[in-house]
């Protein structure tokens, strides 16, 4: 064990989180070095890995550009976890309730009474002159007086071991759902040591947090029913409806976002699937308005509403202020939280916390001078080399400064600055924060000691604040430890809390099925996600068809040569060009090739290219648009099938390396087989409500429409061709061969395509699954699936004489075929219009 | 002095509008200098929802949500209204230094409190050393505010030129500041953000002005506009409107409608709507002085 210890590089002037004055491990840690000193260097290696494999294949991401190739960058874990002894924690946690309820008081203040201004208690600049303080919020009555609801504060050890608060997340604190993930990762890879040490669970922290918003939802639909009489109030058992806001895809934290939606099981929204009627916020679903009674909100202050806040803003809702106003509906946090994100309070709190709850401040905060107070800005003039600088208000846009890194020239700059608007302006102490182990798997030696600050998340409850028993600590990897925050390339750390006896193992990730959350997820169905779904549905078959239209026209490509290669080429030729996938004779020109010289490195580069480019059609982008899809649904898949998904677009980064054809081939091989495992689970293991119909739906429309083209270009190719492309393409050889052991011919082949009801890939099958699903809907949402269109197909092809209409280039075919094209984009266009862009005004009939 | 005031705010759309939701800062507040009698909003198409606010700086408000499809929404204002006197020059001449002013707005925490709103940067008008720079000739050492106010109000007259062309609603204020041309409201946000980066307490109002026309010709029906002018904390003597666009203190053909720290706190007209495509708004103003007596019978 000494050996381990004895090469960690350490600095004196930090706290050692690890080591006491006597260079031996604090008890708390004792166990894990033990573990990493007595077990093979190997084991670690293995631990490592693990962690890099979950976090990739469970897609956990920040900072993403939901874009396989774009700046989509894997969350940082470290390997080891952050420990601290519960009473050490006690403290901490009970600090941090204080912290948030004195906060709470602070901001049901400022958009109240304003006694803090009125005695003087805070200068009006802090207030009247932030950005954040938002006007139309002023007089919101906040249930139980709660408009904070979730906190976070980040907090750093000082030398001489006492935590200090760096700074306030009041506005939309991120962060909660990555600790839960880091969590179920890291004690994955220490299961023994985790349970020796009994670690508190994190799942409590969240069942308060629902349990809590679920309590003040329930008061607020009590609300609304007494407004309108109309709106019934919940049953017994009824949830009210929480949602979370996000800003969309693209936003940094989404994928914690819709991570926490499906463990919370909330419905993920966005600010066009909301809309504001009659005082009242409506969530938009598939059959019709229902009333919304908990935003948690991650979506910025001024840009929840366009119409009284920000008026650029694209991603709110207009007309929210106002019904927070009414108290129709709450709103976590209360609009307007974040003017409590202002280190110009920091050095007020103390004042404020005895006035308020007439107690003394817990924790300090990093000692913080605002520069608007006289004295306090020749004080920071004077020891500008210990402090950092950084802005009071959002809206000053200046990156923190240190003191310690200017010259003389900088140095007058800064002062003259300060001097000109020394109310924009805080300075920070700089500390020295503590040190804690971290795992290098790069460099030796592997046990590191870096600079640790911790993230702590309290949530509002009816009964005071509860707090995480953990939290989102992060060390500096970056080259400036000064600075620690995630978007700066940090790497972040799970947190382990011992219990003080025999904690209760509530399983982290019961709740997600719960058969609550089912039948929650049944009822509130955005038309957003039902569109998703649809389109899901369809993208997965369509990109199961291109895959396996490449691959054929490869083999034909490998297995012949050019003069020997048979008259199917053409039609495969033809049908690469009419999906887009091969350029046709006009692209070729445009681009100076004659086509008729078409040669077989042409053709080979031309495939290659239609499942590596990224140009339209390509399989590439095909699958890209997949992910977006599967990206907007995530809530609702389940982590297997995410994995799927993930590493299917993840193959497509090949880097510099141009794929040869065999390579290419592989690569289609390993895509077919991740997509009929997506069929296997959305098949087996998705639940049958109203979005998987839809998502179906979507499958047998794709599927359908490519048996049209198929068999339009198959029927019209020369008569001698042989068959077999066309039931590899339908995935229907097997069948076919289990039943006819001769050469594919036409009547058989077409039968099994087109009328057998046992085959999956037949257009009967497609065409009764699409009856069935759309009669469905029409029952459900009283009208609106048109079913009787399908119904006349159905009949029509029922009634098609095998031998009359069963043959190459058969006109009644044909023709039968087109109308049917024709009718399925009819439908879909006509779901899209009834059910996606669910725009509300034939009904007023929500109430 | 009494008026009639005809405001009429007409949107012609492109393509049809299926949800419009909108704020209105249409309805006069009352104050010491006015008193509204009777006000009438008519909206077409009828709006589905009205609700009635009175906001953060106590201005009435008036959310509308119109569910009908339309291609044309018509807001009619009208109201009748009369001005009580307001101080004039001659009775302003005890005004305290400008710089002690500003020295206590910023020093006497918990004290004008209903200054504190109108003392910094907001949306449109941003503080600035340009700003303070531009001021400082009207504001020397020790000078009465009101007569510093006075200067810098005719300095705004004389040195910047009234020009519809030369900004529009988005135009910064640096830029109005650089190029010395504007209409009123970027001649109220100037002097305000003059005002605020010298420490001083200076809000925007929104309303309307009698023009009279030319000698022997009649009153045009529409011809007038709102109009935006700027109130100043004295301290002693309260708030003390003026007009940079027409050089003067504030008396009795300035008829407010309510105000705020600049134009977005109390545009007359805001919202939101579904579909539209591209707009054309027409808007018409008639101020129509009104005998003292109400001759109306019921």
């Amino acid at each position: 064990m000494q050996s381990i210890l004895y090469q960690i590089p350490c600095q004196a002037d930090h706290y050692n989180e690890l080591l006491d004055a006597n260079g031996l491990p604090h008890p708390h840690w004792q166990a894990l070095i033990e573990l990493l000193a007595n077990e093979q260097p190997a084991q670690m290696r293995h631990r490592v890995e693990s962690i890099q494999r979950q976090v990739r294949d469970n897609g956990v991401t920040y900072n993403v550009y939901a874009d396989t190739n774009g700046l989509q960058r894997p969350w940082d874990l470290d390997a080891l976890p952050f420990i601290l002894p519960h009473e050490e924690w006690q403290h901490i946690a009970a600090a941090v309730a204080q912290r948030a309820t004195l906060l709470n008081q602070l901001l049901v203040d400022i958009y109240g009474q304003q006694t803090t201004l009125r005695e003087g208690l805070l200068p009006s600049v802090l207030i009247h002159g932030h950005a954040g303080f938002l006007r139309p919020c002023h007089g919101v009555q906040h249930e139980d007086n709660i408009a904070l609801h979730l906190y976070a504060v980040d907090l750093a050890r000082a030398p001489n071991g006492q935590w200090w608060v760096v700074s306030d997340r009041t506005q939309a604190p991120t962060g909660a759902g990555y600790a839960l993930e880091n969590r179920t990762i890291i004690s994955s890879a220490f299961p023994d040591l985790f349970r020796d040490l009994n670690i508190q669970r994190l799942s409590s922290f969240f069942t308060s947090m629902r349990d809590s918003l679920s309590h003040w939802g329930r008061a607020c639909a009590q609300k609304q029913s007494f407004a309108h009489a109309e709106i019934k109030p919940l049953s017994d058992g009824e949830q009210p409806l929480i949602v979370i806001l996000t800003p969309g895809p693209y936003n940094e934290t989404y994928h914690e976002q819709s991570y926490l939606a499906g463990y919370l099981g909330f419905p993920l929204v966005q600010g066009s699937d909301l809309t504001v009627r009659n005082g009242i916020v409506w969530l938009k679903t598939i059959s019709g308005l229902k009333a919304v009674h908990v935003i948690l909100r991650r979506l910025d202050d001024d840009f929840c509403d366009p119409l009284e806040l920000n008026a650029d803003s694209l991603l709110g809702v207009a007309g929210l202020a106002q019904v927070t106003r009414q108290g129709h509906v709450v709103v976590a946090n209360a609009l307007g939280s974040n003017i409590l994100q202002s280190g110009a309070l920091l050095g007020f709190l103390p004042k404020l916390c005895e006035r308020f709850l007439g107690e003394e401040l817990k924790m300090p905060s990093v000692a913080t001078w605002w520069c608007g107070e006289p004295q306090a800005l020749e004080t920071v003039i004077a020891n500008l080399e210990n402090l950092v600088i950084k802005p009071a208000f959002p809206q000053i846009q200046q990156h923190p400064i240190f003191g310690e890194d200017l010259n003389q020239s900088e140095r007058d700059d800064l002062v003259r600055k300060l001097r000109a608007n020394p109310q924009h302006y805080i300075a920070q102490e700089q500390v020295k924060i503590s040190q804690a182990p971290a795992w290098s798997a790069h460099h030796k030696p592997n046990l590191n000691s870096l600079a640790i600050g911790l993230r702590v998340y309290a949530c509002a409850t009816p009964n005071g604040y509860a707090i995480m028993p953990g939290g989102l600590a992060r060390i500096a990897s970056g080259k400036d430890e000064r600075v620690i925050t995630m978007q700066r390339g940090g790497t972040s750390k799970d947190t382990w809390i011992t219990s003080p006896d025999a904690a209760y193992h509530s399983s982290l990730l019961r709740r997600t099925t719960s058969s609550k959350d089912l039948v929650r997820g049944n009822t509130y169905l955005s038309s957003r996600m039902v569109e998703n779904l649809f389109w899901f549905g369809r993208y997965t078959i369509r990109n199961t068809h291109t895959t396996r239209i490449i691959r054929t026209a490869i083999r034909f490509l490998m297995e012949f040569s050019s003069e020997r290669r048979p008259i199917e080429w053409s039609t495969v030729h033809q049908l690469c060009q009419w999906y887009g996938l091969m350029p046709d004779a006009e692209e070729m020109a445009i681009e100076g090739n004659h086509f008729a010289e078409l040669n077989d490195e042409t053709i080979e580069h031309q495939l290659i290219q239609a499942v590596f480019s990224s140009k339209d059609n390509s399989l590439q982008s095909s699958i890209q648009q997949f992910f977006q899809l599967a990206f907007n649904i995530r809530e609702r898949l389940s982590s297997d099938n995410w994995r799927i998904i993930n590493q299917m677009s993840q193959r497509f980064n090949h880097g510099r390396h141009v794929p040869t054809l065999t390579e290419t081939l592989e690569h289609l091989n390993e895509t077919s087989a991740s997509l009929v495992t997506l069929t296997g689970f959305t098949l087996d293991g998705m639940t049958r409500d109203q979005g998987w119909r839809f998502m179906s739906l979507g499958r047998r429309i794709e599927r359908l429409q490519f048996l049209c083209v198929l068999l339009q270009n198959a029927l019209t190719m020369p008569p001698e061709s042989n068959l077999d492309w066309l039931l590899e393409l339908t995935d229907s050889i097997v069948t076919y061969r289990a039943r006819y052991s001769a050469q594919p011919e036409w009547l058989p082949v077409l039968d099994l395509l087109l009328m057998d009801e046992h085959n999956p890939n037949a257009m009967i099958f497609q065409l009764k699954g699409m009856v069935k699903y759309l009669t469905e809907v029409s029952t459900n949402y009283g009208g609106g699936g048109n079913e009787a269109l399908f119904i006349e197909r159905l009949e029509s092809l029922k009634a098609l004489d095998p031998d009359l209409s069963l043959y190459h280039g058969s006109t009644t075919l044909l023709i039968w075929l087109n109308d049917t094209y024709r009718k399925s984009v009819e439908i879909s266009d006509q779901l899209s219009l009834r059910f996606f862009s669910y725009s509300g005004t034939q009904s007023g009939g929500a109430f | 002095m009494r008026y009639h005031v005809h405001h009429d705010t007409e949107y012609q759309y492109d393509s049809i509008v299926t949800l419009s939701q909108q704020m209105l800062y249409m309805t006069p507040r009352n104050s010491f200098a006015q008193y509204c009698e009777q006000h009438l909003l008519t909206i077409y198409p009828a709006p589905t929802e009205r609700v009635q606010h009175i906001d953060y700086f106590k201005n009435y408000s008036e959310y509308i949500a119109v569910f009908t499809p339309h291609d044309l929404l018509k807001v009619t204002s009208s109201f009748t209204i009369s001005l009580q006197r307001r101080p004039e020059h001659s009775e302003l001449q005890q005004s305290l230094a400008w710089d002690e002013v500003a020295y206590r707005l910023a020093n006497e925490h918990g004290m004008h409190l209903e200054a504190a709103s109108y003392l910094y940067t907001s949306p449109k008008i941003i503080c600035s050393q340009a700003l303070a720079e531009y001021a400082l000739p009207s504001f020397w050492p020790g000078r009465p505010l009101i007569e510093s106010i006075f200067d810098l109000n005719q300095r705004i007259f004389q040195e910047f030129e009234f020009d519809p062309d030369a900004t529009d609603v988005s135009t910064p204020l640096e830029q109005v500041l650089q190029g010395r041309r504007g209409v009123c409201q970027d001649f109220a946000h100037l002097m305000i953000g003059c005002l605020r980066s010298l420490g001083l307490a200076a809000r925007y109002v929104s309303g309307y002005i009698l023009t009279n026309p030319p000698e022997g010709e009649p009153r045009m029906i529409g011809a007038d506009a709102s109009h935006a002018w700027i109130s100043v904390y004295s301290l002693k003597y309260g708030w003390i409107d003026f007009d940079p666009t027409n050089n003067c203190l504030v008396q009795n053909e300035h008829i407010t409608v309510a105000w705020g720290r600049d134009f977005s706190d109390v545009s007359p007209m805001r919202g939101v709507v579904l579909g539209g495509g591209g707009q054309t708004l027409k808007v018409s103003v008639t101020v129509t002085p009104m005998p003292l007596v109400n001759t109306y019978t019921a």
